[in-house]
């Protein structure tokens, strides 16, 4: 299981792989650490010798700019030595297995892999068969979990909204098909949220949801009703196409984030996007671009989130 | 190959559900058939004797559900190893659904099945024949042919027919024959890509789910059909509640339509896959604990009559990969009886049901001459020590492949001999 997995045997954080298994301890220290290297990130010299003779690979095998850069930047201000590979254009499809491909890159001495991959569970598999002095760090795989992400979210909600339990946050649109979803709900949970609201049509809810400690709604409105964080998802287009849903029109209409809409939240409520933004589908851009909007801001914190959980990965090396 | 012998297995329980005997019994076989029950035949000369004391003596069991791998996926297994592990299993009939490749659907291709089962010699392969050729769900299989060449029935493997028309033409001609149709059910649009149970668990997992509707609306859908054409029918491996109850409603409107479960739905849920245990990756998939329950419950009330391995031997790295994209199947054939006397060790059925669910229930199925133990009858016979306690080490199996979700689970009973048509098949004594 993950939670094994995740800590070395004094405790200390081995791999990053899903919130689902980690301890509250763990994701409160990666705030607070987190907290210290946003500081660090308004200096002029934004380098700081953490990591430094470390090597991280960051294996892409799915497409991704905004989240691969975020991690290179957050390696690179470790002064860590990163290499980007994106083995779906490189390597793999010809025999080589995806354990293939990470032990000869094991074997060029990587300390840590930040890994993404379009099947669920793929970052798990190669945390089970790394050698212990390797570390994986899970940048998304398929619809299981994107577990920095969601802590890059929790850190923009303590800091614009302050302590957890007091909160009620609605997750709006694709939970069925999102990742960053179920590891928000695990995240908001395991640091004591009050409430946590999904809200989609029901050809987009997973079977079961409320079973992950959420209440799950098909209209917007009541959904939205008095909550302090909103939490958008992007809609993938291809989703018309498969009918879970009959048009864009349709679903902006019942489920798209307006001025109107939001009106339902608190008057003080935040709105949150992990990217990219699809306009006009999910959200308008009257929302996405208003006071309210933290969303630059998220991206921004993703570096330190970043930061925070290498240096606490790594850095249990150098001490131990 | 091992010779026939007169054979004296001595003081074992021997349990025949089919002839209601369940007691301390001698047995006697000679030209590869049992010659009597109780006393020693006049001047029968013994070659060899069991001793079968604290053992009991059933039939040799009957498996429904058996890849061989052969031909055409040898690094998985060959009908060499699964033979061998058949018997090692106590299974002296194996019937091997046709998505072999090449695709049994000439009678040619059953015929070598069939002959090479005679060479290994270790176990009877019975070949099923595809429903439609190369199982493509559109045109029939040369039915009578076929059978003709050896199969005992006809399916479509895990392959759909998506056409209606031609599964309800299928059955018309089979029934013309009084052929049996081996009938999977799945509906392969709600199936999707899913490759788990839809629930709480494909849920936190994000792996796309198959609902119970995948099952329970073919077989509704195929009830329909059976009905109307008349045919013999079986459901292979169901796993839900709900298609035990709408085949139990057809039977008491008097439908002959028979079904097996798989032994792995009988001891796993959905919960076992817990973070992506590929091992635990089968299909039809692991369902919850209520349909786990209730199709235990089914077979001790008989309405699932039969249960088999569903055995699927796979190399290792067939297991090594997202669970996804893993291939699914547990390698079955040496659990079978093991797992099966859990559920008598648990109180969940009898040891008489168990043993008729594996060897004379499957037979009346396919309508063949097996599992049973009477006088004249080849002698097709499993010895299994009950009361061996050991924890499952798949490194010993003789299977090629060695996937199974069962590793070092206690289990109790083994067995300690197997014969095939009169001869030791296990273990194997002879270089």
């Amino acid at each position: 299981m993950s939670q094994n997995l995740q800590y070395t045997d004094n405790g200390n954080l081995r791999h990053f792989l899903s919130i689902d298994g980690l301890r509250k301890e763990t994701l409160e220290q990666i705030l607070t650490t987190a907290e210290k290297f946003t500081q660090f990130g308004q200096r002029e010299i934004k380098k700081l010798p953490l990591l430094r003779g470390h090597t991280v690979v960051n294996l892409f095998f799915e497409n991704s700019s905004r989240t691969r850069t975020t991690f290179e930047i957050a390696a690179k201000r470790l002064s860590a030595d990163v290499i980007n590979l994106n083995p779906s254009t490189s390597s793999t499809s010809k025999g080589e297995t995806l354990l293939d491909t990470v032990n000869i890159l094991e074997a060029m001495h990587t300390d840590l892999f930040v890994i993404r991959h379009a099947k669920s569970g793929v970052a798990e598999l190669i945390a089970q068969h790394v050698p212990e002095h390797v570390h994986i760090i899970n940048a998304g795989d398929g619809q299981h979990a994107h577990p920095t992400q969601a802590m890059l979210d929790m850190f923009t909600i303590r800091q614009y909204k302050g302590p957890f339990h007091e909160l009620r946050v609605a997750i709006v649109g694709d939970i069925l098909h999102s990742r960053v979803a179920r590891s928000q709900i695990h995240a908001l949970n395991r640091l004591g949220i009050h409430e946590i609201r999904v809200i989609a049509p029901n050809s987009l809810l997973p079977a079961q949801i409320e079973r992950l400690g959420v209440h799950a709604y098909t209209d917007l409105q009541q959904g939205l009703d008095g909550v302090d964080v909103v939490m958008m998802l992007r809609l993938q287009k291809e989703r018309m196409r498969h009918a879970y849903l009959p048009s864009e029109q349709e679903y902006f209409n019942l489920y798209g984030l307006t001025t109107e809409s939001l009106a339902a939240a608190a008057d003080d409520a935040i709105i949150m996007h992990p990217g990219p933004i699809n306009r006009g589908l999910e959200i308008s851009s009257v929302v996405a671009d208003g006071p309210r909007s933290v969303i630059l801001p998220q991206v921004t914190n993703g570096i330190a989130i970043r930061m925070a959980i290498m240096a606490m990965i790594l850095g249990g090396d150098n001490n131990g | 190959m091992a010779e026939t012998m007169n054979i004296h297995i001595r003081g074992g329980r021997v349990i025949d559900p089919q002839n209601h005997l369940d007691s301390i019994e001698d047995l006697f076989i000679s030209q590869g058939e049992i010659v009597a029950i109780g006393k020693m035949p006049e001047g029968f000369s013994v070659d060899k004797t069991i001793d079968a004391e604290n053992q009991v003596v059933c039939p040799g069991l009957v498996d429904l559900s058996v890849r061989m791998r052969e031909p055409g996926l040898e690094y998985k297994a060959t009908m060499k190893s699964e033979c061998a592990a058949a018997a090692a299993g106590g299974i002296t009939t194996c019937c091997c659904p046709p998505d072999t490749r090449p695709i049994i659907d000439n009678p040619a291709m059953a015929n070598m099945l069939t002959h090479r089962g005679e060479e290994i010699g270790l176990t009877r392969v019975l070949p099923i024949g595809a429903l439609t050729t190369e199982l493509g769900g559109e045109m029939l299989s040369d039915l009578h042919a076929l059978s003709q060449a050896g199969c005992i029935a006809f399916s479509n493997a895990d392959m759909p027919i998506t056409n209606t028309l031609v599964i309800r033409r299928a059955m018309e001609y089979a029934s013309s024959f009084d052929l049996l149709i081996i009938l999977h059910a799945n509906d392969p649009w709600l199936t999707d890509d899913g490759c788990m149970h839809e629930g709480e668990i494909s849920t936190r997992l994000g792996l796309a789910g198959i609902p119970e509707a995948a099952e329970t609306a073919i077989v509704a859908r195929d009830l329909a059909l059976i009905e109307q054409t008349g045919v013999r029918a079986h459901f292979a491996r169901i796993t839900c509640a709900r298609s035990v109850d709408l085949i139990v409603q057809a039977r008491e409107r008097g439908l002959k339509v028979t079904a097996d479960v798989a032994i792995h739905h009988l001891h796993l849920t959905d919960f076992d896959v817990g973070s992506f245990n590929t091992l635990c990756h089968v299909m039809p998939p692991l369902r919850s604990e209520r349909d786990k329950n209730h199709l235990r419950e089914a077979v001790a009330l008989g309405h699932i009559q039969a249960i088999c391995s569903d055995h699927q031997p796979h190399e290792k790295d067939a297991k090594l990969a997202a669970f996804s994209e893993s291939e699914p199947g547990i390698s079955g054939l040496e659990t079978l009886l093991p797992l099966g006397l859990k559920l008598v060790d648990e109180g969940i059925i009898d040891m008489n049901t168990l043993i008729s669910s594996v060897s004379s229930e499957p037979a009346a199925v396919l309508g063949i001459d097996a599992g049973s133990l009477s006088v004249s009858s080849q002698a097709d016979i499993c010895i299994f020590d009950p009361a061996a306690e050991y924890l499952l080490d798949e490194s010993t199996f003789l299977s090629k492949g060695r996937n199974t979700p069962f590793s070092h689970w206690p289990l109790k009973g083994r067995v300690s001999h197997t014969i095939h048509a009169g001869r030791l098949v296990y273990p194997v004594t002879q270089v």
